[in-house]
C-alpha cells in the first residue's frame, strides 16, 4: 500500500477563516462537485478557476504556482489598500494533497465581484453600441487608474477585467493581477506596452466571440481594440497634461472638468489639494449611464433639470465640496449648502426682469459657461458674482427674448442620450 | 534575427541612488540563446525590460542588430515577449489562435497560413491546426503560445521567468522544449530566471548579476569550471560550492588540520589588505573520501547524509575550524560528495582532501579570482 500523506493545509491571509477549510482541498479543482460551485459565468484563463458558495458569498478559487500566488495575493492586496477597484484577495491555500499523497497545487481565492459580469456574457447578448463603447471607457479608465498609481499589469485583457453595472454607472475591475507589477511611476514603454497588449487581447477575445457566433455580425473587433487606444490616450492626455497654478484658480479646475466631459467621461472623485508647491488636482474619472446627473441632482437638490444642464451643476458642485474641504461631510448637506451659498444667489444677482429670459438651471449653466470664458481671458479666477454680473450686461442683456429656448442655449447641439 | 547589445547600459529608478542595471555591457551572438540569472533584485529582469523597451535607459545604449533601439517603443522593436498571455480562445482553431496577430496586423490570409503551418511544423501541431484547443495537452497549449510568438517571426525572444507559473512537472518538460525549440528556430532569445539550474541547462551562454552589475558571462562550463569571483562561485552550482577563508602561512592554506598548497604565484600577488588569509572555493565532487590521517586531508564531522540514488551528499563540520566562517551556498555546513554505496552514520568523521587542481583561490578582500 502506498503510504498515506496527510495534508497539511495552510492558509495566508488576513483573516482567515476556518470555515474555509471545509472545502473539498483534497481534489482537483477541475473535479470539485457541482454542489459546492456557484454557477456563474466564467472568463477564459489559463488557469482552473472555479467559483463557490461559501457562507453567503461567492468565491472566485485558482489553481496556480505557489509563489505566484503569494505574489499576486500580495498585489491585490496593495492594490485593494490604494482603492483601485479590484477583487478582493481572501487568501493563500497550499499544502494541498489528494488522499493518495499526490501533491495538488496551491490556491488564490478572492472575493467574486457582486453583480459583476465577465465580457463573454456582456458581449454575448444584444449590446448596443452604447454599451459597448462604455464598457470600453471603464476599460480606459481603470487602466488609466491603474497606470496613475504605477501599476504595470503586463496583460491587460477583457478576460481579466469584470464590468459592473451599478448604480448608473460603469466601472471594470482588474481581476487577475499576476504578470503585474507597481512601480514607483511608469515609463512611457510600460504604459505603451500595456495599451498594445490591451488592443491585440480584446481584438482577440471578440474575434473568438465571433468564432463562436457569439458576437452580432456587424460588430468590428478592430474598431473596438482601436477605440481603446485612443479613449486610454484621450483620457491619459486629459489627466496627466502637466498645469502647475495658484490656490484659487478654480476655473482651471473647470477646464479639466469640462475637457473630461467633453472626452465623454465624468468625475468619480474630485480632490484639491494645497501645498507651497501650489495647487494640485486630482479628478478620477469614471462612466456613467444616461440620465444619471439629473436623477442625480433630483436626489441632491431638488432641482429638476436637463441632464447636461445637471452635469454641468454637479461639476460645480463637486469643486465647492473640494474647495470648501468638505468631502467627509454628507453629500445632501454639501448640496443644500451649494444650492444656498453659490446657486440662489447666482441667480439672484440676475436682474428680475431679464430672469424670465431663461430658466433658472440653464441660466446658471450659461453663467458657469461665461465665467470658464472670462476667466480664462483673463487668466484669473473670476468669482461667480463678478461673473454673473458680467454675463447679465455682455450676454443676455443683449439677448432677443425669442432666442430664449427653454433648455438649449444658441448653437448647443442637442445631448446624445 | 539579429546580435543584441548592450552598451554601457544602465537604467536608474526615479528616487534611489544605486542603478538598477549598471553599465552593463553584453554582446548576445546572433541566434544565441542567453540566459540572465541572478537573486531578487539583481537587475536581471529590468535589464531584460529595458531590451523590451518597458524600462527607461538613462545611461548607455541597447542595439538590436546595428538599430539603436534605445528610444524605440516596444512594439516597434520586433521583439516579442513570449508566455506573457497565453490565454487560448476556446472557439477559435488552433491556426487562428496561434495567427490573429498577424489578422490584426492586416497580414494576408494566404501569408498568415503559411506562416502558422511552418510554426506548426516545428512545434509538432500540424494535425492539430484545424481543431480546438480544447483537444490539446497542457504542454501542446504551451506551444500553441510559443507560436504565437513564432508566427511574428520576431527578431528576439525574449523571456521573463517563463515557467514560474507552471507546476514542477510542467516546469521541466517546458523547459527542455523551449531549449531545443529555440536551437530549432536560431531565433536570439533573452532569457531571465532565478534559478542557476534553469540556467546551466538552457543556455549557450549565462550572464550573472548581482546588484545590477554584470559578474561574468560565460558558457555554463565555464562559469562552473572558473568562476570569476566568490559571487559567482556560490551562485552558479548544486549543491554550492565549499567557501572559507582561511589563514595563508609559509605558502599554504590552512583548511582545518590539512595544508592545502598555494601556487607561489597567488601568494605574491596577495595584498596586505588581505591581512594574510585567501577566499578557497571546492566543489562538493571536487573532495576525495581518503582515510583519516591522510597529509593533506581535513576531518569532517557528519551531519547529515542525503542520498539521492545516484549520488550522496554529507554535509559536515570542519574539524579545527574555529572560525567557523565556511559555507556552502545557504548552509554553512560543509558538502562532500560521497560513493552512495559506502555511506557514513551521523556522528562519524570522515577526512577528506581537495582534488588537485580543483580548487579556486579568490582574493580574501575582494572576491576576485585570484587562480
Amino acid at each position: 500500500m502506498v503510504p498515506m500523506t496527510q495534508q497539511k493545509l495552510q492558509i495566508t491571509a488576513v483573516a482567515p477563516d476556518p470555515a474555509l477549510l471545509d472545502l473539498p482541498w483534497d481534489v482537483p479543482l477541475a473535479e470539485w462537485p457541482d454542489e459546492v460551485l456557484a454557477a456563474l459565468p466564467q472568463g477564459i484563463s489559463r488557469h482552473i478557476v472555479r467559483f463557490v458558495n461559501h457562507e453567503g458569498r461567492v468565491l472566485a478559487i485558482k489553481e496556480i504556482g505557489e509563489t505566484v500566488a503569494y505574489r499576486e495575493y500580495e498585489l491585490l492586496r496593495q492594490l485593494h489598500r490604494i482603492e483601485v477597484p479590484s477583487v478582493v484577495p481572501v487568501g493563500v491555500i497550499t499544502g494541498r494533497r489528494a488522499p493518495d499523497g499526490e501533491r495538488l497545487e496551491a490556491v488564490l481565492v478572492t472575493e467574486h465581484l457582486q453583480f459583476s459580469l465577465p465580457y463573454r456574457a456582456l458581449f454575448s447578448q444584444d449590446l448596443r453600441p452604447d454599451t459597448a463603447t462604455r464598457l470600453i471607457d471603464a476599460l480606459a479608465v481603470l487602466l488609466v487608474r491603474l497606470h496613475l498609481v504605477g501599476f504595470y499589469w503586463g496583460d491587460v485583457s477583457l478576460s481579466n477585467t469584470l464590468f459592473r453595472r451599478d448604480a448608473e454607472t460603469f466601472a471594470a475591475y482588474l481581476v487577475d493581477a499576476e504578470t503585474g507589477d507597481i512601480h514607483r511611476t511608469l515609463t512611457n514603454g510600460q504604459r505603451n506596452y500595456d495599451v498594445d497588449l490591451a488592443r491585440t487581447n480584446i481584438i482577440g477575445e471578440l474575434m473568438d466571440l465571433s468564432a463562436g457566433e457569439l458576437l452580432d455580425e456587424d460588430v468590428d473587433e478592430v474598431a473596438i481594440g482601436d477605440a481603446l487606444v485612443e479613449r486610454y490616450q484621450e483620457l491619459w492626455d486629459a489627466l496627466t497634461g502637466s498645469e502647475a497654478f495658484d490656490s484659487g484658480d478654480r476655473w482651471r479646475v473647470a477646464a479639466r472638468i469640462e475637457r473630461l466631459n467633453d472626452l465623454g467621461f465624468d468625475v468619480g472623485e474630485l480632490e484639491i489639494t494645497t501645498d507651497i508647491d501650489g495647487t494640485r488636482v486630482r479628478i478620477q474619472p469614471k462612466v456613467v449611464d444616461a440620465g444619471h446627473h439629473s436623477r442625480r441632482l433630483l436626489r441632491l437638490t431638488g432641482l429638476d433639470v436637463q441632464e447636461n444642464q445637471a452635469r454641468r451643476m454637479l461639476n460645480d458642485l463637486d469643486s465647492y465640496r473640494a474647495a470648501t474641504d468638505r468631502q467627509n461631510d454628507q453629500e445632501q448637506i454639501v448640496a443644500h449648502a451649494w444650492v444656498r451659498q453659490v446657486f440662489r444667489p447666482t441667480i439672484d444677482a440676475v436682474p428680475r426682469e431679464l430672469r424670465r429670459k431663461l430658466e433658472p438651471a440653464q441660466l446658471f449653466h450659461e453663467i458657469l459657461d461665461h465665467r470658464w470664458f472670462i476667466s480664462q481671458q483673463a487668466q484669473r479666477d473670476i468669482p461667480l458674482p463678478e461673473a454673473a454680473e458680467s454675463y447679465v450686461e455682455n450676454v443676455l442683456r443683449h439677448r432677443p427674448d425669442e432666442d430664449a429656448v427653454l433648455g438649449l442655449a444658441p448653437g448647443e447641439a442637442e445631448p446624445e442620450y | 534575427m539579429a546580435t543584441v547589445t548592450f552598451d554601457h547600459a544602465t537604467r536608474v529608478y526615479p528616487g534611489t541612488e544605486r542603478p538598477a542595471v549598471d553599465q552593463l555591457n553584453l554582446e548576445i551572438e546572433d541566434g544565441e540563446f542567453l540566459v540572465l540569472v541572478g537573486p531578487s533584485g539583481c537587475g536581471k529582469s529590468t535589464s531584460l525590460r529595458m531590451l523590451a523597451g518597458l524600462e527607461d535607459v538613462n545611461g548607455g545604449h541597447i542595439f538590436i542588430g546595428d538599430r539603436d533601439v534605445t528610444d524605440v517603443q516596444p512594439k516597434d522593436r520586433d521583439i516579442a515577449m513570449v508566455f506573457q498571455n497565453y490565454a487560448l480562445y476556446p472557439h477559435m482553431s488552433v491556426a487562428d489562435n496561434m495567427g490573429f496577430a498577424l489578422k490584426i496586423a492586416g497580414t494576408p490570409k494566404a501569408e498568415i497560413r503559411q506562416r502558422v503551418e511552418e510554426a506548426a511544423k516545428i512545434l509538432d501541431l500540424v494535425e492539430y491546426l484545424d481543431r480546438k484547443p480544447k483537444a490539446l495537452s497542457g504542454g501542446q497549449r504551451q506551444r500553441v503560445a510559443m507560436g504565437r510568438a513564432i508566427v511574428r517571426q520576431p527578431q528576439v525572444f525574449l523571456m521573463d521567468e517563463p515557467l514560474s507559473n507552471l507546476d514542477a512537472k510542467l516546469r521541466v518538460q517546458t523547459r527542455t522544449q523551449i531549449a531545443s525549440l529555440q536551437r530549432r528556430l536560431g531565433v536570439t532569445t533573452v532569457y531571465v530566471t532565478h534559478d542557476q539550474t534553469e540556467a546551466l541547462t538552457m543556455g549557450d551562454r549565462i550572464a550573472v548579476l548581482n546588484h545590477g552589475v554584470l559578474q561574468q558571462v560565460g558558457t555554463p562550463r565555464e562559469m562552473y569550471d572558473r568562476p570569476n569571483n566568490v559571487f559567482v562561485a556560490g551562485f552558479i552550482g548544486s549543491p554550492a560550492m565549499n567557501i572559507g577563508t582561511f589563514d595563508v602561512k609559509e605558502g599554504v592554506v590552512k583548511v582545518g588540520s590539512a595544508d592545502v598548497p598555494l601556487d607561489r604565484s597567488i601568494a605574491s600577488s596577495m595584498t596586505d589588505a588581505d591581512s594574510g588569509k585567501v577566499t578557497l572555493g571546492f566543489r562538493p565532487e571536487a573532495l576525495d573520501v581518503v582515510p583519516v590521517g591522510t597529509p593533506g586531508s581535513f576531518d569532517v564531522e557528519v551531519n547529515l547524509v542525503e542520498e539521492l540514488g545516484s549520488d550522496a551528499f554529507v554535509y559536515g563540520t570542519l574539524k579545527g575550524d574555529t572560525e567557523l566562517n565556511l559555507t556552502a551556498g545557504e548552509t554553512n555546513q560543509l558538502i562532500v560528495r560521497i560513493d552512495p554505496r559506502s555511506v557514513p552514520d551521523k556522528g562519524d568523521v570522515i577526512a577528506v582532501s581537495i582534488q588537485t587542481g580543483h580548487s579556486h583561490v579568490f582574493s580574501a578582500t575582494t572576491g576576485e579570482r585570484l587562480a
